[in-house]
């Protein structure tokens, strides 16, 4: 009963924690278009971050751009640069808030902003064609966002 | 076993490029053997700042693709056509009156599906090639109008764009239309949805490029209606505009508003030059 409850305790604490740590989209800050801070304050998790870059449902970041590390995934488009040693190129901020946000970095950038919830032009329900009503959520969660940057980082 | 990788990845490859068969950007397309179609050409003078040349989206399929346009019996959008001169010489409507009895053949309307949209003076719009039949049908033949971009609008919008083919496009830009265009234009370049994507993102900027599996083309128009193997029917272009839109993660337009109207002026006009071709075959 007692180690249900320190248990218990425990888990509100950490959810407390992790609530308090998530960054929300509007309170992001970009300086000059990179994010130092987490915005979860968990570690991300590179192989979920994978998924979330291959999967169409998710960030589908292979829509656009070339990964050779994922080239078991079909159809690799060529909008965007090759993300070969984007680890490399960019810092985790710099990496962080591209993913984020890339206009903050690239003004005209084509690439959607993917922990952003306010400013669009006749924003739709997902992908109904008919308006969006309520709350907006961002295109990928926090640690979505940082679990893509912990993959990115991998690729050196 | 690296050998056996090797095998492998060969296989992936070759299956991959047989998957999204990219087109011969070089190909000339003539249709049944005599009607010459343009699909690459100089581009008109209000787009010289961005194109040097327009293509149609013909040259961006696949051979396969390409090669079901070349013969009207392996074009499946012919059959929308065909359904298209039924309707055109059938009465309907309370004065007992057909396309044909003001009309004649359809081969004399060649060249009209070529200059729509187009400025109306009377009705004081710019009008559709389909709001203009569905002003004969209503105030010429005391028929229903048709539903935009429903299966009989679209036929008979085939059936008049297959008289022009070999045509080239010019729509008019200026005078009255000309408010309407730039309409056209700022939604053309106008950011939508959760995607803030715009028209020219993609058709612009990155034509030719591969988006997923999709070659992404100039988006010209010139093709509609356009036979499409994805839903195995014909298709508006305002029906083209919308899923587009939608896929943005926008709100769209509907087909027939007058924010599409202005837009298919708008993307007609970034074809002028190039030939009608519709009732095309697309991806």
């Amino acid at each position: 009963m007692k180690r249900t409850t320190i248990t218990l305790v425990a888990l509100l604490a950490g959810l407390g924690m992790a609530n308090a740590e998530t960054v929300a989209p509007a309170d992001v800050t970009y300086e000059e278009g990179a994010v130092a801070q987490s915005l979860t304050g968990v570690a991300g998790n590179p192989a979920e971050g994978a998924k979330v870059v291959s999967t169409k449902s998710l960030g589908n970041c292979v829509a656009c751009h070339e990964i050779t590390d994922l080239a078991d995934v079909p159809f690799h488009g060529e909008v965007g640069p090759l993300l070969d040693g984007a680890g490399d190129r960019w810092s985790e901020a710099e990496l962080r808030g591209i993913v984020a946000n890339a206009k903050m970095m690239f003004e005209d950038s084509m690439m959607p902003s993917f922990y952003k919830t306010d400013g669009f032009t006749r924003l739709g329900n997902a992908y109904t064609g008919k308006a969006h009503e309520g709350e907006v959520e961002p295109l990928l969660t926090a640690q979505q966002i940082e679990d893509v940057v912990a993959y990115l980082m991998t690729l050196q | 076993m690296k050998k056996l990788h090797g095998i492998a990845a060969l296989v992936a490859a070759s299956f991959t490029g047989a998957a999204i068969a990219t087109a011969d950007e070089n190909a000339e397309l003539i249709t049944n053997g005599d009607i010459e179609i343009v699909t690459k050409t100089a581009a008109p003078e209000h787009l010289s700042d961005a194109f040097d040349e327009v293509l149609s989206g013909w040259r961006f399929r696949s051979d396969q693709t390409q090669s079901m346009q070349m013969d009207d019996f392996d074009n499946p959008g012919m059959l929308g056509a065909e359904n298209g001169a039924d309707i055109w010489a059938t009465a309907d409507g309370s004065e007992g009156k057909s396309c044909a009895d003001c009309h004649g053949e359809p081969e004399e309307m060649a060249g009209v599906k070529a200059v729509y949209p187009k400025w109306n003076e009377e009705a004081g719009e710019v009008r559709t090639l389909q709001m203009q039949v569905n002003d004969c049908r209503e105030n010429r033949m005391g028929a229903e109008p048709w539903g935009y971009d429903s299966s009989a609008a679209v036929d008979v919008e085939a059936l008049l764009a297959s008289v022009s083919r070999g045509m080239p496009v010019n729509v008019a830009i200026d005078g009255p239309a000309q408010s309407t265009w730039e309409q056209g234009k700022e939604i053309y370049y106008t950011r939508y949805g959760q995607l803030e994507l715009s028209c020219a993102n993609c058709h612009e900027n990155n034509y030719g490029n591969m988006i997923r599996a999709d070659h992404l083309s100039q988006g010209q128009i010139n093709g509609f209606p356009t036979y499409r193997l994805k839903n195995t029917k014909l298709n508006g272009a305002h029906s083209r505009f919308k899923g587009c839109i939608r896929d943005t993660r926008a709100e769209t337009f509907n087909a027939g508003s007058p924010e599409f109207v202005a837009l298919e002026l708008y993307v007609a006009s970034r074809g002028n030059g190039l030939s009608i071709e519709g009732p095309s075959v697309r991806n």
